[in-house]
Order: C-alpha cells, then structure tokens, then sequence
C-alpha cells in the first residue's frame, strides 16, 4: 500500500504523482489466508485434535487386525482341547517331565527297600501316578486313604476317599485318579474295631510334576520321532499366551473365533438397520404427508416393543433353542428391532434440510430431486448417520453378550465374547482369567466405539456437540 | 391433558395388543407343536392345554381364545409344572424382581442426579475427571462382568475380614439386597450421570440463573431452586426407558445371585423351553414396559408445564 510519508523522516523521498492516485481496493484484504476446508477436512481435523477419540480409533483398528489377521498368525485350532493344561492361567507353569510309560508299581522291590515310619511317597510324585507308603499300624484292621486339596483336619472333613484296605499289611497306595499339577494333602487313617482312630493319622503334602511319556510327546509334536532324549528330561508343553479354559482349549484362539461373532453381531447389524433406517426416515421426511403419518406411527409401535424380550421371541420362533447356535436369527432380530431410532432421526433431518435457505436457492437454479438429495441432503445427514452408526456399534455388542450369556445366543461350541464370559463365570473362583480376558474384550471394544462416538459427534455435528 | 392422556393409553393398549399377537404368532411358527415336544407331557396337563388354549382348534379359533384369557387376566399354565398357572409364578416372583427394581432404580436416579451436578460444578476439575472416567467405564462394562466381579470382591472381603458384611448371593433380608441392587443401578446410573451432568452445563448458563444471581441470591438457593430442578427435566424423560432397562437387566443379575425373581424365572422357562410361561411372562413384561413408560411420560407432562402444551 502506498505510505505518505512526512517531512522530518530522514530518509523521505519527496512526494510524487503516484502518491496522489487513488488506492487500488482489492488482493490481500479479499482472499483467504488458508485453503477452504470442505466439511469432511474439516471433521477430520477436529477428530485429531480429540487424542481420545484417536485412541479409540488405533484400539478399533487393532480389534479389526485381532479379528481378521490374527486367525493367520495364531494357527491354533480354537476348537482343539489340551487336555494336559486345563484350565491353565497364562502364567502357569508348562514344563513337564518325560517319563517312561506306566508300570505296574512292583511291590517286592519295597519290601527289599528299608522299613518306613510314617506316610511317604515311595516314587517321585508325578500327574501319572502318585504311589504311598507308610508304616503298618498296630492294632488296626485296616487303612482308609482320602485325598483333599486343602490341609487335612482330623475334626473335619479329610476330601476325597480314595480307598479302604481290610488288611492291616497292605501298606502301599497307588492314586491315579485325574491328577493335576495341584497341591493334594494324603491322609492315612486307621481303621480299628471301635470305628476310625482319627488320633492317629498320618499326612502328607505332596505336588506331582506333569509328567508325559515318550509316545505321547511325539504325538504331539514336542519331540521330533528319533529324538532320544533321555528319560528325566524337561520338556515344554505348547504355549497358549492366554492361558486355556474349562476343556483345554487355546484362549487367544477362541477370543479371535469369539471376536468375529461379537465384531460381525456388533458392525454388521448395525450398518443394516442404519441403512434400512436412513432409507425409511428418508422416504417419510420426503413423502411427508399422510405417507409420513403412517410410517412414523408404525415406527412408534416398534419403539414401544421390549427390546430384548422380542430379540428371545424371535429366537425361539426360528426355532432355534438353547443349544443351538443362531447368527443369522439374532442379526435380523437386531435389525427388525433397532432401525426405528435412526428412521426418526433422519426424517427430521431430512424435514429441517428441506426448509434451509441452501435448498431453495438450488432449486431456484434448477437443481433436480436426485441432485439435491445426492448433493444436499446425504451429505449434510452423513454426519448424524455415522455418529449413530458408531453408537449403535457398542449397543449391538452389548446385546449379543447379554443373549449370549443368558444361552439365547451363540451355543457351544461357537465362541463369542458373550457366550466365553458365560463359561468363564462358572469358574470364576479359581480360574478368574476365562471370565476376565472375553470380558476385557467386550470393554474395551465398547468402550473404544462409545469413546470415538463422542469424538465423531463433536467433529460432525456441531448441534450435538457436547460440552467438554 | 387429558386428551393426551386418553391417547396415551390407546397407543398403550394397542401395543400391548400388538405384543401379545406376536408373540403368538411367533410361538405358533415353532416347529413342531409343543407338546409333540421330546419331553414328555403328562396326560393331565396335556388335557389342561388342550381345553385351555384348544389346540385341536385352526389357528385363528386359537388366537381368539388366547386373547380372550388375556382380556380375563389370565396368562396361561406352565407345561413343564403340574398344575402352575403363569398367573401365580408372576403373583409368587414379581414381587421379588420389583423390589428390586425400584431399590435399583432409587439409587441409580439418586446417585446420577446427584454424581451429574457434582461434575457439572466441578467441571474439567479432578472431581469431575475420576467420576466421568468411573462413569465411561461403568457404561462399557457390561452387567454380568460387574455381578461377577462384585460377587467375587465380597467373598474375598468377607474372607479377609473373616464375617460377613454382605451375603454373597440369595433373597431373604435387605442386606441381601444391596449389592445386587447397587449392580443393577450402576449402568443406569453412569447413563444417568451423564445426562445429568450435560443438562446442568447447559443450565449454568441461561439466563434466569444470571438474574439469580444478579439478584443476589445465594449460590446454595440458585443450586437447589433454579439450576438442580430444571436441569433435573431431561433425566425423567429417561427413566421409562431406564425402567425397561433396569428390568431386562435384571434377568441377568438375579441369575448370577441367584434371586428367585421373574426375571431369572423367565430366564429359565427359556432355556427350557417352556412356551406357555415364555408366552404368558413376555406379554406380562411387555405390559408392565409399555405402561410404565407411559406413566413416566405422564409425570413429566405434570412436572413440566411446556410439555402439556405440545
């Protein structure tokens, strides 16, 4: 811009003809310092500055990569049970110990061996046989053995009764009943004519190594067919970083099976009553009149159904019961039930869109029906559909566990997040981890799609925009 | 008024009609009869069925009679039990699941009124940081994680402690009903929390609280008289559907401690199969849903006088 300039200034340069023309109004004060944003950048770049819902964004993909990839890295059969680690938690132990196939326990070889003066393992105890040995009694008739996984109590209960010898010489006792890499507490009471000498029993704590013979590791796979390691060795058993559950089953490979049913309940029936939705309340709004009446009130009857009262009748009217698993049945259960709430809120859009100023104007410059819907009216409800959509997500989710988990969902042996936290609470006492690692997965992916539901509806609509 | 209120309850009625026809329509579409089922059915109850619903009838003589013992109040008999009609196994476990209903429903209203205005006065304040976190998780966490979870806390509580401050599971005394309670109110509550807290932001700032102010009245008096009960509003609206909520949620939470509620009873007749009591229990459900919806609508329209207008 020209500058006047005044006579005391050094470095003046005199007035001359230029500074006497009119100044040109125009350039820099007009134009826009950045490039327009359209409505999407715009979005997008208000969603980056929400760090939670960007969190939230990087755990959905990561689910997703769980869901879809993680099947092709983890090549594990979710339906195959191990049977040697049941129920084990993450952290337990997987070392076992290559032992020779079982013998029968030869007796003379004891009586060789020097006298005993109370209960003591004869052979290191091992999950394939625990072998017992203690000094006769005198004045017994015979011997009860009971096993208990808590210290024996002569008052109270002694566990489990394993056997009873009518002999006072039988001295030695074999338990092979399901060991486990467990503590067990033996006990040893005399049986006398007066009844059971609880005075004097004798017990012992004992915790057997897993144990795996030669043949059975070949089988699976732990030892190559001629390798001759020696007897004694320790061997490790197959991994499962999350542990197993009830029936031996890998965790980490049925929570990726369990995903994509949850994933699928969870993305893909809300997409359709979404869709199903927007194209209803579309074609009321648009229709309006006596059209409009009848839908929406059809709409108000769906809403007023219990919701998940009707997702247990449709089930059973499928014919599907208990027992059964039924995907297909609880998605259009879902859809039937749940596309009314989108129906209502695009059908105002739809009649607030087609009041603004915008609309008029492109109708007064010849814009046609298909043009304005395709150009004005979905791009300016994509918003509110997809904040919808995202909320829909966690609710589905929820849903499908809650059928599941009550057995009106997916059955066994089909895993979902739902069904998998159902098993888990059975054995919740003392193998808390079948309940907590489908449950963690049902939270966080919920609370991953709520969080980044609330980041897509303060970028997207600035009329719901909450207050942070 | 009550123009609106006799509309209302037509709507009401309608759906309830609506509830019942489809849930014989869908009963109706599973294959096979019912009592062709494996399991066997006794000779008598067979012969109760039969004369009760006329199952040597078509289908449309059928839904007649059906409805027509509806309009009597009576929801059918349980063909698994001898000689138990659904009326008295609602008479016998409804009591039950709505006293624990409303125990939940109390302290899930109470507690998110009160968590909302104590975020909203402390907004963007550690207060409200630790409850809105706590509030995020609670609505994510689903129902039967947080049962588990408590059950498992209080039997480790009770064996550190070495009594037992609350029963783990069971129906009888109040203290049986705490937690259970406390469970079944937490997601409403956190749901409620959140409401609560955004409509007294939005509250904070219009303009009768500035004259308040501006009026000098104290900060207690604008809390209570102008900013709690009119931010209270838009909580009300929600408890017909937190009600539903509650009572759905409650299938699973008397399940896990073992409350003989409707809802676990109901839980159970489905697992077995047990179509009569599914039947007679959905439309019972479904009636007392629809109905208290439109009496929480009601209330509203007492408590808010713009809402009588429109």
């Amino acid at each position: 811009m020209a500058e006047i300039t005044l006579d005391q200034d050094p470095g003046a340069r005199p007035l001359g003809q230029s500074a006497f023309e009119p100044i040109h109004t125009q350039q820099q004060a007009q134009g826009l310092s950045r490039p327009s944003l359209s409505y999407w950048q715009d979005a997008w770049i208000r969603l980056k500055a929400n760090r939670r819902a960007i969190i939230s964004l990087w755990i959905v993909v990561a689910l997703l990569a769980f869901t879809l990839i993680g099947p092709l890295l983890w090549r594990i059969d979710p339906a195959a049970q191990d049977v040697d680690q049941v129920s084990q938690s993450p952290f337990a132990s997987r070392d076992a110990l290559l032992v020779a196939p079982l013998e029968p326990w030869d007796l003379r070889a004891l009586a060789l061996a020097p006298p005993v003066t109370d209960l003591t393992l004869a052979e290191p105890a091992t999950t394939q046989s625990v072998r017992l040995h203690w000094a006769q009694l005198p004045g017994v008739t015979g011997y009860r053995i009971y096993r208990n996984i808590f210290p024996a109590d002569p008052d109270r209960a002694l566990g489990l009764p394993l056997g009873e010898y009518l002999t006072p010489d039988r001295v030695t006792f074999e338990d092979r009943l399901d060991l486990k890499t467990q503590t067990y507490y033996y006990t040893v009471i005399g049986v006398t004519p007066q009844g059971l000498d609880r005075s004097r029993l004798q017990s012992l704590e004992v915790t057997p190594v897993r144990a795996i013979t030669r043949a059975e590791a070949q089988r699976k796979g732990l030892l190559a067919e001629g390798d001759d390691v020696p007897l004694g060795t320790t061997l490790k058993l197959k991994r499962h970083p999350l542990g197993t559950d009830y029936l031996g089953r890998d965790m980490l490979a049925r929570l990726m099976e369990g995903a994509r049913v949850s994933l699928f309940i969870g993305i893909c029936a809300p997409l359709l009553f979404v869709a199903f939705g927007v194209l209803y309340g579309a074609i009321a709004g648009f229709a309006g009149g006596v059209t409009d009446q009848i839908m929406m009130r059809v709409a108000d009857f769906v809403v007023a159904l219990p919701f998940l009262l009707f997702m247990i009748l449709f089930k059973i009217a499928f014919g599907i019961g208990p027992g059964e698993s039924g995907i297909m049945p609880m998605l259009i259960a879902l859809v039937l039930l749940s596309w009314p709430a989108t129906a209502r809120l695009v059908r105002g859009q739809i009649l607030q869109i087609r009041e603004e100023g915008y609309i008029s104007a492109a109708q007064l410059l010849g814009a046609r029906t298909n043009y304005l819907v395709l150009r004005h009216m979905i791009p300016n409800t994509m918003g509110v559909i997809l904040v919808t959509l995202t909320f829909a997500v966690p609710s589905a989710i929820f849903t499908e566990a809650f059928l599941s988990f009550i057995g009106m969902g997916v059955a066994p042996p089909t895993p979902s997040w739902g069904s998998m936290s159902n098993e888990g609470i059975k054995t919740m006492l003392s193998h808390p981890h079948e309940l907590i690692f489908p449950a963690l997965f049902i939270s966080v992916t919920v609370l991953a799609f709520n969080l980044l539901g609330d980041g897509l509806r303060d970028a997207l609509d600035a009329r719901m925009r909450s207050r942070e | 008024m009550g123009r609106y209120v006799i509309k209302r309850l037509i709507q009401g009625v309608i759906t309830v009609w609506f509830i019942a026809t489809a849930t014989f329509w869908a009963m109706h579409q599973v294959p096979g009869d019912p009592l062709s089922n494996e399991k066997a059915v006794t000779p008598e109850i067979r012969a109760n069925l039969e004369a009760r619903y006329g199952l040597d009838q078509p289908p449309l003589t059928q839904y007649g009679i059906y409805l027509k013992n509806l309009l009597r109040g009576d929801f059918g008999i349980s063909f698994t039990q001898q000689n138990r009609e659904v009326n008295d196994i609602i008479r016998e476990h409804f009591p039950v699941s709505a006293t624990l209903g409303i125990l939940a429903i109390l302290f899930a209203a109470s507690g998110g009124v009160l968590w909302g205005a104590l975020t909203a006065l402390y907004r963007n304040r550690l207060p409200d940081v630790i409850i809105m976190f706590l509030v995020i998780l609670f609505i994510s966490v689903p129902s039967f994680v947080i049962a588990a979870l408590t059950q498992l806390l209080l039997v480790k509580t009770n064996d550190v402690l070495g009594f037992s401050i609350l029963p783990v599971a069971g129906w009888g005394t109040f203290t049986h009903m705490i937690a259970p309670a406390l469970v079944l109110g937490l997601g409403t509550m956190a749901y409620l929390t959140r409401l609560m807290r955004s409509s007294m932001l939005e509250v904070v700032n219009t303009d009768y609280v500035r004259t308040a102010k501006a009026k000098g009245l104290p900060a207690a008096r604008i809390f209570t008289k102008h900013q709690l009960r009119n931010a209270v509003l838009p909580v009300i609206t929600v408890l017909g559907p937190a009600i539903a909520a509650i009572t759905t949620g409650g299938f699973v939470v008397e399940l896990i401690f073992a409350i003989p509620g409707l809802g676990r009873y109901f839980v159970e007749a489905v697992q077995q199969l047990d179509y009569t009591v599914i039947m007679g229990t959905t439309v019972f459900y479904g009636a007392f849903l629809v109905f208290m919806v439109i009496v929480v609508d009601l209330v509203y329209g007492f408590i808010d006088p713009r809402v009588r207008v429109s």
